[in-house]
């Protein structure tokens, strides 16, 4: 009989290589996550929102010794041109009250957090490695091959968490090569800022409430752009995420949108006085659901980023990690009663993903990414005409009302055509619903 | 703020023993229309130096986003080794 070091290798201590780990950890599983930072975290990066129900599920009450920042208790919608802003957004008391629903986080802090509560369940994990190679036979996957001498592990099964470069999965021919309008790249800086200057500028009235601002519109210059700011304790993390292929048709550096949009006249105020922490970059995986691979093959399963579970409408991913992570331990679990690991025998776990929320609310978005592809100016005509318009309306010229709307209307008619304006409502709500 | 005060804030473990990106045809760098390496890439970890006719590339700068090896295909990108590469501080 072949050598087997474990019952299953877990690739990747990211959130949803850690959760699996937790779970099968639980069922008393020999499990070994193996991560390429020198701990688990240190290669982490996400904007920085993480909703508490995925984790909560296996880990009750988890947030009450996490290190988290601030659970958020409004989310607010910006678009914005060169010199205007059309805000909305929810706040709610019902979001200041426990369990709470998310929380701005640093993955640094936080994935090692979670890491430890993970080896204490008793999943062993090993840092500082990384994991060339599947090792297949007679088609099956039955280890990996890590850049440590003599370091072939052998299991039953190998769980693919290792993010959205995923070579596991790639070399496995689940996943297809990633193409420039499948993926965005996002730049981040930490700025820190007083506690009490955070609470003044995002207007919550102490350092556990806090605040997320997503940003997009005519000013991202017909880019798919998705900008951010968040509040954490006592800094604010802000971002840029934009379409590769944008980035290479528009030849910008991601930098350089970041340090134009630190200069926007609405957002110059919020990070005034602050200063810089932490630059970091993230690809983020965008091309919804027709991107997701097959989830498993013999021996093998993927999950998170890896398997490009995000959900850019409502800026979700960790929370789809960890859901994918729970679900293909689960499967695991089930098919080691059968002693079956085959492709048919995991094939549970894409059926168990299809039932949850997970490929869900993915699936209900499945032709967003197409469309804005296809219809570019869905992200800068129409929030121009928005911004325009509300400044109209708000701003008291002597012109009437009446002429305002009929001015609006003209415009309509003008640069759209209402016919092409019946069309896109028609398909955005076709697509969106 | 510049580039470079902005990586001066990253934590790295340079890998000494050599860089995990490279350039599988250097040929192709002096043909290549616009080199979007040289400006998607968040580090600018890629310059082009007109006089060498050759790409410059500042591994140790790199934060391992991936950017490079979606925008061009004849970037060859592995992860650092084990423990190298960037660690980040917040995340």
């Amino acid at each position: 009989m072949r050598k087997k070091d474990f019952d299953v290798v877990i690739v990747g201590a990211g959130p949803a290589g850690l959760a699996a780990g937790y779970v099968l950890a639980k069922a008393k599983v020999n499990v070994a996550i193996i991560e390429r930072g020198t701990f688990p975290g240190s290669k982490n990066v996400m904007g920085g929102i993480f909703y508490r129900k995925a984790l909560d599920d296996l880990m009750p009450d988890f947030y009450k010794e996490a290190p988290l920042e601030r659970h958020i208790i409004e989310q607010k919608l910006w678009l914005i041109s060169e010199d205007s802003v059309f805000s909305t957004g929810i706040r709610s008391e019902k979001f200041n009250k426990e369990p709470y629903n998310c929380f701005s986080v640093f993955r640094a802090k936080f994935d090692k957090w979670f890491a430890q509560k993970v080896q204490e369940a008793g999943a062993l994990i090993i840092n500082e490695t990384v994991v060339k190679d599947p090792i297949v036979e007679n088609g099956k996957v039955v280890g990996v091959r890590t850049d440590r001498p003599d370091g072939d592990l052998y299991c039953d099964c190998v769980i693919a968490a290792d993010g959205v470069n995923s070579f596991l999965a790639k070399s496995l021919g689940l996943r297809e090569k990633i193409t420039p309008n499948k993926v965005a790249i996002a730049v981040k800086e930490i700025i820190g800022l007083p506690e009490n200057v955070i609470n003044d500028r995002f207007g919550v009235s102490n350092d556990s409430e806090g605040v997320t601002i997503e940003i997009t519109g005519p000013y991202f210059e017909g880019m798919e752009t998705m900008a951010f700011i968040y509040t954490n304790k006592n800094s604010v993390s802000i971002g840029v995420g934009t379409i590769i292929e944008d980035i290479i048709e528009h030849k910008v550096n991601p930098n350089d949108l970041i340090e134009k949009f630190k200069t926007h006249p609405s957002i110059a105020p919020l990070i005034a006085g602050g200063e810089t922490k932490e630059y970091l970059a993230h690809m983020i995986p965008e091309g919804g659901y027709y991107a997701v691979p097959k989830l498993y093959t013999d021996g093998f399963m993927v999950t998170g980023d890896a398997a490009m579970l995000v959900n850019s409408v409502h800026r979700e991913g960790s929370n789809l990690a960890i859901e994918s992570g729970k679900l293909a331990a689960r499967t695991y679990l089930e098919a080691r009663e059968k002693g079956d690991f085959s492709a048919k025998s995991l094939s549970a776990y894409q059926t168990k993903m299809e039932e949850s929320f997970v490929l869900k609310d993915l699936k209900m978005y499945r032709n967003l990414p197409h469309l804005l592809e296809e219809k570019r100016y869905l992200l800068t005509k129409y929030p121009q005409l928005i911004i325009d318009s509300m400044y109209n309306i708000y701003n008291v010229d002597g012109v009437s009302k009446p002429d305002k709307i009929k001015a609006i209307k003209e415009r309509l008619k003008k640069d759209f055509g209402y016919w092409n304006l019946a069309k896109d409502m028609f398909t955005l709500w076709r697509k969106l619903g | 703020m510049r580039i470079e005060d902005k990586l001066y804030l990253v934590g790295y473990n340079v890998d000494e023993e050599g860089s995990h990106l490279g350039v599988s045809d250097p040929e192709a760098c002096k043909k290549c229309q616009g080199r979007p390496c040289t400006y998607v890439c968040p580090a600018s970890v890629y310059t082009y130096d007109e006089e060498e006719q050759k790409l410059s590339i500042n591994y140790d700068a790199c934060v391992e986003c991936g950017t490079c090896r979606i925008a061009c295909d004849y970037i060859t990108w592995r992860y650092p080794r084990g423990g190298f590469g960037v660690a980040y501080k917040f995340g």
